[in-house]
């Protein structure tokens, strides 16, 4: 999470700061010896809606700074409480619609850092690659997800068939576009904006797309671990708030010892407890499933061992402790605890990351989308670490193979392999005892 | 491909083209930056790095045709290279591989020191060749899974890297991004970013590419020395044709292209395709997929060819047959389709080497390194080689191969019994509807 820094209050008296690349003034002699000044980066302006003004005028600015980050904060919450009730379709358009965001804001400063304002074919070709990138990812992800529905769908079948080369030839086309567009004087600045759109992409698109595959996973691997980051933020503030000290990290003055600890231990123990509040609905635990007769997303299924109530002897230190033997938890509070962790310890480098991307460009702020808070970026800074965490996380502990991709990969063969692999199977599964031995 | 430039011939034009570019090398990349630094260290001067026995066997001729026979024998040398290990076999082109992915990785991210002068964060060196193994430690491990499965399966701590590949990759990863976090320095920080955005774009262009050329020499070595010579004839092709014929210039990015030289090369590639295709596919050596053979250790290339490298007649339109005065031809479908990769190659190509010549005259640097005596670094000889590896890979996948069974058994056994025997019986059905398994169904469980 960035830095609290004071908002709105005193006004921002940044104009001073110039972030555009010295670098770039060099280039003017290249490019546009006309250009004088160089543009900064538009300050966070005070964006609060107008009625929010009025309710606070009394308050002096420290504390009208915390009511609009305060009032916010809970609106943002509540939003992300309505959108889990409206159900996966609308999580992910959600998702969707904060990926473009967060990539525009990137790409804006990236634009205003390099001045590209007047390369006009640029802000297309970005647009143009997001695109791109996004229906590479979501094809292979629907392809997986709604397979009965494409397979019927004669359009639908052809796209999916070739849908890897129609990707590379969209992307190509946008390469060709590239090229084609390097104009004399501007090279080094369409190279830069070409490598910044790609990094933007690799670190916004595939993430969002990790994300979009956790929650059809089941809700619960998409809200758990949002929430935990969530929940460190606000834990770590808050003990940093009372009890903090000691300085954490240069980067970022404002972060301390004690809040990281706190917030590690607070958000540990929120996480269980959450884990143990969601795991009991199926709504949340079970893999979002496409019905194709319906053509309605379904959450409903038989819950896997991971939700099921199991006994634990607790460790002797703790049954003394207690009282009691054994304890009956979800096995998925145990991987909560590893998510959380993860969240409270790693997550933060990915608010110095962002900490650190802003002081370099000299920029206060991604966007100044949310009164009091910044851009989408701001907020989501710390997400995509966990995203990618839990995604990793559950390929390698948590879920096998899909046995009906296995079993689209195993039609899709020549019969002579289909047999071979029958055989293999049929041998594998009589060894087990699963079979009776042939009787031949 | 890069331009013809002049090389080596006088000393003094690198020289004061370089004292032209110092000013524009001089990023004051961070804004204090600038006021710290001593003197702006130039990229290496493509200085004359022929060797001595090659100099004065040439020493009678004058400059400029001593510079064409640098570049030819030069060329030559790669060419027999290229023939030699081939014949070694594919455990030697993949180190081949690695070697020049490495040195291409190298020598760009050279490049991006000398432009933003990081020589002062000793960090950053180390942990770029950190992010250079971690992505190929997840590249190769995932490869490495697929073709040595048996193998992995039985030695234990391979089993246990294997089976929480991606999960290590991502902790090394991680490892790596959290010391770039720690090394921040507080005047740097621009800088840093920079070539944090400049190691990763180079991984992504690099790594990725070379492992696609791995993934396509695994399919069989034909998918991997027909792409790389289409591209090579089309460097010639081109520049034959543009250099006898050559009149309209191409694009502004490259002066010394041109149509005639552009149509000529697509037209001489796609015959010399057509005819490589041919002479290859006759070879077991060449078709086969690569296969690690567990009993003896050792990558074996012996397998019934598939139907794409059986002669097979075709049905010529009519009006060649008027022409030739054939009815069928007997070709290898895979003469087709290397129609289809030679016409990319021809095509697209190009595009990879002016995005080469933009990336040079961006930085203003007259070659990326200068390893290569008369042609430059590596990274401008395998500049148009990159697209085509993808192209190919996807070419492969699209067009070509289905899914592949050793790795559908795989995952098959790393089911749980229950989804197994669910899938068993999906089988079983699907198979006696086919009219494989008659049997079976009277003597079923």
């Amino acid at each position: 999470m960035t830095d609290l820094r004071r908002r709105g209050g005193g006004g921002d008296t940044d104009n001073s700061d110039n972030i555009s690349d010295k670098e770039a003034d060099g280039e003017d002699r290249l490019a546009c010896p006309g250009e004088a000044e160089s543009k900064d980066v538009a300050p966070p302006s005070e964006n609060t809606p107008h009625c929010l003004n009025k309710a606070l005028e009394g308050l002096p600015p420290r504390w009208k700074n915390y009511w609009i980050r305060g009032v916010l904060s809970l609106a943002m919450i509540s939003g992300f409480f309505l959108i889990i009730y409206l159900g996966p379709i609308t999580l992910i358009l959600v998702v969707m619609t904060v990926q473009i965001k967060c990539f525009q804001e990137i790409i804006t400063i990236g634009y205003r850092v390099y001045r590209s304002y007047e390369l006009p074919w640029f802000r297309t070709l970005s647009w143009y690659f997001l695109v791109c990138v996004n229906y590479f990812f979501y094809g292979e992800t629907l392809a997986d997800y709604f397979g009965a529905l494409v397979q019927r769908e004669e359009p639908l079948q052809f796209l999916s068939r070739y849908h890897r080369f129609i990707s590379f030839a969209l992307y190509l086309a946008g390469f060709c576009m590239f090229v084609l567009s390097l104009v004399k004087k501007h090279y080094r600045l369409q190279f830069y904006m070409f490598a910044w759109t790609h990094v933007t992409l690799l670190i916004v698109v595939t993430q969002s797309h990790l994300v979009i595959q956790n929650l059809f996973e089941g809700m619960i691997w998409f809200i758990v671990p949002i929430s935990i980051v969530i929940c460190n933020d606000i834990m770590a503030y808050l003990f940093g708030f009372f009890f903090g000290r000691t300085p954490l990290i240069k980067l970022s003055p404002k972060k301390t010892w004690e809040g990281f600890i706190g917030g590690f231990f607070a958000t540990v123990v929120f996480g269980f407890l959450l884990a143990y509040l969601l795991a009991q609905f199926q709504y949340f635990v079970c893999p979002v499933g496409y019905n194709s007769e319906t053509y309605r997303f379904t959450v409903e299924c038989e819950p896997s061992e991971l939700f099921i109530l199991q006994e634990y002897t607790l460790p002797a230190v703790v049954q003394n402790a207690l009282g009691k033997e054994t304890v009956q938890l979800y096995p998925f509070q145990i991987h909560s605890i590893f998510l959380s962790s993860f969240g409270s310890l790693i997550g933060p480098f990915g608010g110095f990351f962002a900490s650190g991307f802003k002081r370099a460009f000299k920029i206060k702020d991604f966007a100044d989308t949310i009164p009091g808070h910044g851009g989408i970026m701001d907020r989501f800074d710390c997400q995509y670490l966990m995203a990618t965490f839990t995604h990793v996380y559950i390929g390698s502990f948590i879920r096998g193979p899909n046995p009906t991709k296995v079993l689209q990969q195993l039609l899709g063969l020549q019969p002579a392999q289909q047999l071979s692999i029958f055989n293999t199977l049929s041998s594998h599964l009589r060894e087990r005892g699963m079979l009776p031995p042939a009787g031949l | 491909m890069t331009e013809l430039r002049h090389r080596g011939a006088t000393d003094a034009d690198p020289l004061s083209e370089d004292k032209g570019s110092e000013s524009e090398l001089r990023d004051g990349a961070s804004d204090s930056d600038s006021k710290v630094d001593s003197g702006p260290p130039e990229v290496a001067v493509t200085s004359d790095d022929t060797p001595e026995v090659l100099n004065k066997a040439l020493s009678g001729l004058s400059s400029r045709w001593r510079n064409w026979w640098v570049r030819g024998i030069l060329t030559m040398a790669m060419i027999s290279f290229f023939f030699f290990i081939i014949y070694m076999g594919p455990i030697v082109l993949m180190m081949i591989v690695l070697c020049v992915q490495i040195k291409c990785f190298q020598e760009i991210i050279h490049i991006g020191y000398s432009v933003y002068h990081s020589y002062h964060l000793p960090w950053f060196r180390s942990l770029s060749w950190y992010f250079l193994l971690c992505v190929n430690y997840f590249f190769y491990g995932e490869t490495v899974t697929d073709c040595f499965f048996t193998l992995v399966q039985r030695e234990e701590p391979l089993r246990i890297l294997s089976k929480y590949h991606r999960f290590i990759s991502f902790a090394l990863y991680l490892t790596g991004f959290c010391m770039f976090v720690l090394s921040l320095v507080k005047k740097h920080y621009r800088l840093q970013f920079y070539m944090f955005g400049w190691t990763h774009v180079t991984l992504l262009i690099v790594v990725t590419q070379s492992h696609f050329i791995i993934h396509n020499l695994f399919e069989g070595m034909i998918w991997f020395i027909v792409p790389i010579s289409c591209v090579i004839c089309n460097d010639i092709m081109a520049y034959m044709f543009g250099f006898f014929f050559g009149r309209t210039p191409l694009i502004k990015l490259s002066p010394k292209k041109t149509w005639e030289g552009f149509i000529g090369g697509f037209f001489a590639t796609v015959v010399f395709g057509i005819l490589l295709s041919y002479v290859m596919a006759g070879y077991r050596y060449f078709v086969c997929p690569v296969e690690f053979n567990n009993d003896t250790n050792r990558f074996q290339v012996d397998c019934e060819p598939s139907e794409l490298f059986q002669l097979t007649d075709y049905i010529l339109p009519v009006f060649l047959q008027s022409f030739t005065g054939w009815t069928t031809v007997r070709l290898y479908p895979f003469q087709i389709h290397s129609v289809a990769l030679s016409a990319f190659a021809s095509i697209m190509g190009p595009f990879g080497g002016f995005f080469a010549s933009g990336f040079k005259r961006a930085f203003k640097i007259k070659d990326f390194a200068n390893t290569i005596p008369g042609h430059g670094g590596i990274m401008d000889r395998f500049d148009c080689q990159y697209l085509m590896a993808t192209f190919v890979n996807v070419y492969i996948a699209s067009f070509i191969r289905g899914p592949n069974p050793s790795k559908v058994i795989q995952q098959l056994l790393a089911l749980r019994p229950d989804q197994q025997l669910y899938i068993f019986n999906s089988l079983k059905t699907h198979l006696t509807e086919r009219g494989l398994l008659p049997a079976l169904e009277r003597a079923a469980a």
